[in-house]
């Protein structure tokens, strides 16, 4: 069957700036794939990033991008999404922007379960700065601002967090397996809610511990042993399981996912009125309006 | 003082009911006809503290909320020890006769001391006593005598047919304090005419708010932050009804990244807060003049610096509007001068905002933000300009450039959803077509040029706006000894000031006043200035940030200035003294 879409279809005339080996570009392979799966006609996807390697991402896409400041990419795409909630809005970026400068936006998102996919190229590091800690830098990581003891704080969990928070769609990939990252991305997009997908994306020049290798050692799809995503309590077991409690064995797939909840998108009176962007401007009963102030 | 008018002032603590006590009585006001202006001196603090309200209401329109109160209501001790002297002769001080003493030494001559047993009273009707404020309410309708159909009209306004008990309740205890007046000396005798044609009362916040749904605002995002509060109250109340998605937001960094998102799919879109909020939204307004992103950003000065002073007024924060994020990009600055202007101006913000594809910034102060004041009624058929489209200026789709270069500086908008026109907004320094020239291209000769030519491009979409932003306007007698110089909320009391002197001192001074401050209107304010004598900037903040502005922009120095930042706002009379001075 020939595709409306193809693959190529998504791509830009812009080649990543990424460096070669970078995990990144498994996650834009993993998206443009989800794309093509999902047949969504380019015009009517926004892709919004914030700042660092990973948020160059929407310049190599033929979708609408919007490439906006540090940490604030989730705050523009609820925006985008509130104003045309008929736009699949698709966040991208790295572990600083979301789970550091931007973790506020991140967990009032979530909270709000709006209609947005937030893919997270989680490298535990800070690329674009060139190597210092990073929110997800584990333990004892010596980075260029942490060069003496290493880092001394404890990585956030961006898995048992987004679950406390309320995301109703948590998955985990890996760039070394885009087949896996592009079917629960492409689950993420079709997804009713908020969905997150903390995309394990090694950076070859400045993590020397979370490699290819680091990871393929110890990851496992945790949904072919057999874990429930309807079950919210043995999610956040799987959650705890890497970093909080153990390092050895890191558990990909997808943590939780619950339909049933209504999105902010569903319980918003505004849109009684229409998608806002196709409104007719103008107010018509302005007595109505006025007489509360007779 | 006109003995034709209302000056009604009720003070209590926190809690007691001042604010709603006196927004009722500013309503009777309005629909008794007369012109209306209230300013709520209020604390930081839920209950307890010292909080006063004042209602001025007059057959002539009015300015400022005046001085001295004819009629004080005084709800606890303190309201009587800071105020009891302010009362002129004709006039009378209300008290709570069981909690409340006067002091005759400090009392004015032939003010009418008039202690009630309020509490009293009000516990023949509720156990509680909570209807205590109304039955002083009812006494101050007395004794100006006002139509007491009004006190009825106004209280089922308020509570409507949702609580007829209580709209029942409050009209007994009106009627209470109002036959203890009678038994006391009865009315006042200011012979106030009342007109009885309602007039609109409304707030400069509610007035912005109503502004912005006249034009179109479909996405407002706002964090809770006095003064600019009430306008997140408004729209979250009535917003949604007309289609305005109305978020509050976990912060203003939120506030204003989220008004960038919604107004890059093509919603008018806008933000209100304080300075300190404005402080977190800076970078994030950076964001949307780089991407060209139009929105509306309207900040309620309060006083600072820091948390400051939250309940009071200052024009301090112009200096961090003029320059509030890294780097050049180019903003609208419009100053609402009163309360028909916030309505006015915010709806201009918009379409100057999408015209120019860049923020707006819409700037009052809490003094006039948070006062009522009656106004003609607002028209709603404002004028809506979209601005520059895509598909209406014929850009082929496949070969858009959302950044082209324009004389104007302004390229035609695309927004996702348009079928062919993608591209991607970058907060980078970026090509016609949005591609990135800071990553692999920035220092490359040829990148060096585009990047001198995109920001040049940027910045060229202010020559446009400054003709289109209002100009300084000269108000009053053309040939006078003194020109004010003043924006924002000064307007009411420096006018009233010029119409004080002329009267009483037969000088002519007129007032020099900039509903815009940026881009500034630098040739025209040098024009006027040229043919004016001497001057005086009259400015609610430490540095003369205006002056500053003024200074900057053309070289002119003002010859005199007052300066105020004790967080009151200025009133006629001591803008009045200040030119006594300085033209003596």
């Amino acid at each position: 069957m020939k595709l409306a879409f193809e693959l190529e279809t998504y791509k830009s005339e812009i080649k990543p700036t990424w460096c070669p080996g970078c995990g990144d570009y498994a996650v834009l392979n993993a998206l443009q794939h989800a794309l093509t799966e999902l047949q969504l006609e380019p015009w009517n996807v926004l892709i919004v990033s914030g700042i660092g390697c990973s948020s160059n991402l929407p310049h190599f896409l033929s979708t609408y991008g919007f490439h906006a400041i540090h940490g604030r990419a989730v705050a523009v795409a609820e925006g985008a999404e509130l104003a045309n909630p008929d736009l699949h809005v698709i966040v991208t970026g790295g572990d600083g922007d979301g789970y550091g400068i931007g973790l506020g936006h991140f967990i009032h998102a979530m909270r709000r379960n709006l209609d947005l996919t937030y893919i997270v190229m989680n490298n535990e590091i800070y690329g674009l700065t060139t190597g210092q800690a990073s929110p997800t830098s584990e333990m004892g990581m010596k980075t260029k601002s942490t060069p003496i003891v290493g880092v001394i704080e404890n990585p956030i969990d961006p898995i048992a967090l987004a679950l406390s928070a309320g995301a109703t769609y948590v998955a985990r990939a890996f760039s070394g397996d885009v087949k896996q990252m592009s079917e629960l991305v492409a689950r993420g997009i079709e997804h009713h809610g908020f969905s997150l997908i903390d995309a394990l994306s090694p950076c070859v020049t400045y993590n020397k511990i979370n490699t290819y290798d680091f990871f393929r050692k110890r990851v496992y799809d945790l949904n072919k042993e057999g874990h429930d995503p309807g079950d919210l309590k043995a999610a956040f077991l799987k959650a705890l399981e890497w970093p909080v409690m153990q390092r050895d064995r890191i558990p990909l797939g997808l943590f939780y996912r619950n339909d049933k909840l209504p999105t902010y998108e569903d319980l918003e009176p505004a849109y009684k009125k229409g998608n806002p962007v196709t409104q007719r401007l103008g107010v018509e009963d302005a007595d109505e309006i006025l007489n509360e102030f007779l | 003082m006109s003995p034709h008018e209302i000056v009604f002032r009720v003070g209590g603590a926190a809690g007691d009911g001042v604010s709603s006590t006196a927004e009722s009585f500013a309503k009777m006001c309005a629909r008794s006809g007369l012109h209306v202006w209230t300013y709520s001196s209020y604390q930081s603090v839920i209950r307890g503290g010292h909080v006063w309200t004042q209602v001025r209401g007059s057959p002539e329109p009015v300015l400022s909320h005046g001085t001295e109160p004819n009629v004080l209501v005084c709800l606890n001790q303190q309201t009587m020890d800071v105020h009891q002297g302010e009362v002129p002769e004709g006039g009378a001080v209300v008290y709570d006769s069981d909690l409340v003493k006067p002091d005759p030494a400090k009392v004015r001559k032939g003010a009418r001391l008039l202690g009630l047993p309020l509490r009293k009273l009000a516990q023949t009707i509720t156990p509680n006593g909570i209807v205590r404020n109304t039955v002083a309410l009812g006494a101050a309708v007395r004794l100006y005598d006002m139509d007491f159909a009004q006190v009825e009209a106004a209280f089922k306004d308020i509570w409507g047919d949702k609580k007829p008990e209580v709209v029942e309740q409050n009209v007994r205890a009106a009627k209470l304090g109002a036959g203890e007046v009678e038994k006391a000396g009865g009315s006042l005798r200011f012979g106030i005419p009342f007109s009885h044609e309602p007039r609109y009362l409304m707030t400069g916040n509610e007035a912005v708010a109503l502004g912005a749904l006249a034009a179109g605002v479909r996405f407002h995002a706002q964090y809770p932050m006095t003064p600019a509060s009430s306008i997140l109250h408004w729209m979250a109340a009535h917003g949604p009804a007309h289609g305005v998605v109305v978020k509050q937001v976990e912060d203003e960094l939120a506030a204003m990244n989220m008004a960038v998102g919604a107004g890059h799919t093509g919603v008018r879109s806008m933000v209100a807060t304080s300075g300190g909020g404005f402080s977190l939204m800076v970078e994030a307004i950076g964001q949307a003049g780089m991407t060209e992103t139009p929105l509306v950003a309207v900040l309620v000065q309060r006083g600072g610096p820091s948390t400051g002073l939250p309940t009071k007024t200052e024009q301090g924060d112009l200096n961090l509007a003029l320059g509030a994020g890294q780097g050049d990009w180019p903003r609208g600055i419009l100053a609402p001068r009163n309360t028909k202007e916030c309505f006015d101006l915010t709806a201009k913000a918009f379409n100057l905002a999408e015209i120019y594809q860049t923020p707006i910034l819409v700037m009052s102060d809490l003094y006039l933000g948070e006062g009522f004041r009656t106004v003609d009624r607002p028209d709603f058929n404002v004028p809506i300009v979209r601005g520059m489209v895509a598909a209406d200026g014929g850009v082929a789709a496949g070969r858009y450039q959302r950044y082209a270069y324009t004389d104007s500086g302004v390229s035609p908008r695309a927004f996702p959803g348009m079928k062919g026109y993608q591209y991607t907004a970058a907060t980078d320094e970026h090509m016609e077509n949005g591609d990135l020239i800071s990553d692999v291209l920035a220092g490359l000769p040829e990148f060096v040029e585009e990047r001198r030519k995109m920001h040049e491009k940027r910045m060229r979409k202010l020559e446009g706006l400054r003709k289109d932003m209002p100009p300084p306007e000269l108000w009053g007698s053309p040939n006078a000894d003194l020109t004010l110089l003043h924006w924002g909320s000064t307007w009411g009391p420096a006018h009233e000031a010029i119409l004080q002197v002329e009267e009483k001192q037969g000088l002519h001074v007129n007032s020099l006043e900039f509903p815009s401050l940026f881009p500034f209107h630098a040739e025209e304010t040098l024009r006027i200035l040229k043919e004016v004598k001497r001057t005086l900037a009259i400015e609610a903040n430490y540095t003369g940030q205006f002056s500053r502005l003024l200074r900057a922009e053309t070289g002119y120095k003002p010859d005199f200035s007052f300066l105020k930042y004790d967080g009151e706002p200025f009133t006629g009379r001591e803008i009045a003294e200040r030119i006594l001075e300085v033209v003596a």
